[in-house]
């Protein structure tokens, strides 16, 4: 299996912020990859990086088997790049903007593009300055999903978009996959990375703390159990990674780091189970156990 | 009276935004005209001076081209009254108009305008804030105007005459500006739209005053009303009074478009654009060009029209000087009436160079509001190299002003060589006069380039810092008396001027060249290795 993005050890400094801090990100080829981060992570900074934009302060970053900064020109034919801010020039229209941008990269699909504004349900005749913030985003997605390249990276690209358009769009991630297209999505919505991406790598401060398919971080995360078991529980309290138990009668509930569970189930079913639910653990919740050791970080 | 709250934090804000360029418009317009009563003495000591110079220009029509009608330039007064009267309205004019889109129709259009119309201001409160703040400053400029006048000596009801009739002007043109503010949704375009009526206006007033079977046509022009107000010689104070009433009239209209349309929206609707791009916005020149083109044909015509008016105005020259002693000495040190003639021509063409410049470095400056707006990125994230895309702009930047030059110098020659006689020759003259300008002009665009490549954040401040210096050393280093090494810090300084009797060498163009060679290329390769954003 070939890496269409390699990063490690990126360092990037603006005065005396460190917008990166010994970033690691590999992206496998054909592969979609959630890239996922608080506010200010340095996730626009290391796609600006890639895309050449910025200039690394050390650290190295292959990207289509090319350097980024060196080889700028020639890999930017064989991507298309969403931004999270999209800034259309206020006097062309959405359907210029398509065709320019995709003309610039190098070629544009006619029906592809036909296809896209009417699923996207866009008016092309629009001025730049007329849309609202969700359908300038679709004239950027358009352009880059119109496009023939071999990777796409989309920063932050529903943000503004629909419900109805949100779906649309994870169809078309869904189809560029399948053509063999390698995707690296920065995101938000954390329902979206779960459904679309096959890994993730969460970024925190400049650097990566998490990385890897949706299962394994899993295994990384607490499974929450809640039985109606038929006596009273024993030693569940007791028991390594049991988190926060409740006891009410012959209820129990409570947490158990996943890695744990095969045990804490064991000492239910001697109590005998009567029912048993048990959650497993979002991205969400992941998610949250990072912003918090953050917070706790910088308390 | 809903309608105008908080119109006074918006004035304020305004008044905040405007700091620095306030003052510094309100104290040229004010202090230059009373300040040259004593250039009048020295100029034209004697009666007899002054009657001669009445007799020439007062009946030159060349010359009330660019300066309206003389009336009386036997006083130093009346003098002014004529060489300032027509500018100083059309600077007021200007200056207003700016100032009042900048503070209704671009506030509007950046969106600003919606996050404080969100909070308790009135529907009409930024057209009332930007219009209270541009008629007072029009009233400061006419009040501080006729008192520096009194202060040097002249009469104090002429004085008044022409103060508040500039003012006057500069009301009717805020009235002017209320409204085009309120047609399109673009700043660019309100500013066009005010700087269109302003440059009819002073066709109107150039034809009208140049033109004696038909003087009525001035007064359709607020430009022409302080010198029909004749200062000093008659004093029609009530020509304010019409002022004043056009602008309440103008301005009842602006008024009454404000709440026939949405805040962001204009009068008239964005038009759709085309569904696919033309075959011509496929390149990073393409963009360009599209982006330039706009502003580059506006100068072009600005360009084309100036020339001819300056150009047609060449011949009454030497009426226009009088024959003091002092002027006859100047002249004869220049070569005779031809001589006179020809150094006119060659400031005016340095004009259109400095103008030239200008333009440059407008055209520069767009490499960094493309960036700062991060539509730089969404090009240079494709196939577009960073010096493909810098190339595009500086394009328009180092061979716009050519294109410029060009249209100035033959539109110079055309209209005086069609007064003069002799077309073929005028016109090979002045091209090639106009053209020498270019390398000095490139070393402008060169030096933008570079503060662009080194330095992104100073780009604006540095660009116009350069050229301001070099038109500042150009037009009032010889008049202050600077050293010529100061002098030469300008590049026009060493422009060669293509004069009878002085003999023409290529050797400092050579070098201003190189000079922009090398500054664009180090700007360039900066730009290789920068950041972006």
């Amino acid at each position: 299996m070939t890496t269409a993005i390699s990063v490690s050890g990126l360092v990037k400094t603006f005065g005396r912020t460190r917008a990166l801090d010994g970033l690691d990100l590999t992206v496998r080829t054909g592969e979609v990859h959630g890239f996922l981060g608080p506010n200010g992570a340095g996730k626009s900074t290391t796609i600006r990086v890639l895309l050449g934009l910025l200039r690394a302060d050390s650290g190295t970053a292959t990207l289509l088997g090319g350097d980024p900064w060196r080889d700028a020109t020639d890999l930017h034919r064989r991507l298309a790049y969403v931004p999270g801010d999209v800034s259309l020039w206020p006097n062309l229209s959405g359907g210029e903007v398509i065709d320019l941008i995709g003309r610039l990269r190098g070629g544009l699909d006619q029906t592809r593009r036909a296809d896209l504004l009417e699923r996207f349900d866009l008016d092309p005749r629009k001025k730049g300055r007329t849309y609202s913030k969700g359908n300038r985003q679709k004239v950027a997605l358009v352009a880059a999903l119109a496009s023939d390249v071999e990777l796409l990276i989309l920063d932050e690209p529903t943000s503004g978009l629909d419900p109805l358009m949100e779906s649309v769009f994870q169809d078309c991630v869904r189809e560029e996959r399948d053509r063999g297209r390698t995707i690296l999505l920065s995101s938000h919505i954390l329902a979206e990375v779960e459904t679309l991406c096959d890994r993730v790598s969460i970024i925190r401060a400049g650097r990566t703390v998490e990385t890897g398919t949706l299962a394994d971080l899993r295994h990384l995360t607490r499974t929450s159990i809640s039985a109606e078991l038929a006596g009273p529980p024993n030693g569940i309290k007791d028991l390594t990674g049991v988190h926060d138990v409740v006891v009410e009668g012959n209820r129990v509930r409570f947490d158990v780091d996943t890695r744990e569970l095969d045990a804490a189930l064991r000492a239910l079913s001697q109590s005998g189970v009567r029912s048993l639910t048990s959650q497993p653990p979002t991205l969400e919740e992941l998610f949250l156990r990072h912003y918090q050791d953050e917070q706790a970080v910088t308390r | 009276m809903t309608g105008v709250v908080g119109t006074w934090q918006l004035a304020r804000l305004a008044r905040r935004r405007d700091r620095v360029m306030l003052p510094i418009w309100i104290v040229l317009l004010s202090v230059i005209p009373g300040s040259t009563a004593k250039t009048y003495e020295s100029l034209y000591p004697t009666v007899a001076a002054r009657a001669s110079l009445n007799a020439g220009t007062g009946s030159n029509p060349s010359v009330a081209v660019l300066y309206g009608p003389a009336y009386d330039l036997t006083t130093p007064g009346g003098w002014i009254a004529w060489r300032y009267g027509a500018l100083e309205a059309l600077f007021i004019a200007l200056f207003v108009v700016f100032t009042v889109t900048r503070h209704t129709r671009a506030e509007e259009d950046s969106g600003r305008l919606e996050l404080l119309g969100s909070t308790v201001v009135g529907r009409y409160a930024s057209l009332t804030a930007s219009v209270v703040v541009a008629a007072a400053s029009s009233f400061v400029i006419g009040l501080v105007m006729a008192l520096v006048m009194v202060g040097a000596g002249l009469p104090v009801a002429g004085s008044f005459t022409l103060g508040l009739t500039v003012a006057g002007t500069g009301l009717v043109f805020t009235a002017i500006a209320g409204v085009t503010a309120q047609l399109t949704e673009y700043s660019r375009s309100a500013n066009g739209f005010g700087t269109a009526i302003l440059g009819v206006a002073f066709l109107l007033r150039a034809f009208g005053d140049s033109t004696p079977s038909a003087n009525w046509v001035s007064w359709l022009s607020p430009l022409a009303w302080p010198q029909a107000s004749k200062p000093f010689v008659a004093d029609r104070l009530w020509v304010f009074a019409l002022e004043v009433g056009v602008a309440v009239a103008v301005g009842a209209i602006a008024y009454r478009l404000v709440p026939r349309r949405d805040i962001g929206a204009g009068m008239f609707a964005t038009k759709l654009g085309p569904p696919t791009a033309p075959r011509s916005l496929s390149s990073a020149f393409g963009i360009a060009w599209r982006l330039q083109r706009g502003s580059l044909v506006g100068w072009a015509v600005g360009f084309v029209v100036m020339g001819v008016l300056f150009g047609s105005m060449a011949n009454g020259v030497s009426g226009l000087v009088g024959d003091s002693d002092q002027v006859k000495q100047m002249l004869e040190r220049m070569g005779g009436a031809n001589g006179l003639i020809d150094a006119y021509l060659a400031a005016i063409v340095g004009l259109f160079g400095m103008l030239g410049g200008v333009y440059a470095v407008q055209a520069a400056l767009r490499m960094r509001s493309e960036e700062t707006a991060s539509h730089a990125e969404s090009v240079l994230a494709t196939g577009v190299s960073r010096v493909r895309w810098a190339a595009s702009h500086l394009v328009f930047a180092l061979l716009g002003p050519a294109v410029l030059l060009a249209a100035a110098g033959l539109a110079t020659g055309l209209g005086h060589g069609l007064r003069a006689g002799d077309l073929g020759h005028h016109l090979t003259h002045t091209l090639g006069a106009a053209m020498v300008q270019l390398p000095a002009v490139w070393v402008i665009a060169g030096l933008a380039a570079l503060v662009y490549g080194l330095w992104p954040p100073l780009t604006v401040a540095g660009s116009w810092t350069v050229a301001g210096i070099t038109v500042l050393l150009s037009l009032y280093g010889p008049v202050i008396g600077l050293t010529q090494a100061v002098l030469d810090v300008s590049p026009f300084t060493h422009v060669p001027k293509l004069q009878a009797g002085t003999v023409f060498t290529a050797t400092p163009l050579i070098w201003l060249t190189a000079i922009a060679v090398v500054a664009t290329a180090a700007g360039l390769v900066s730009f290789r290795r920068r950041d972006i954003g």
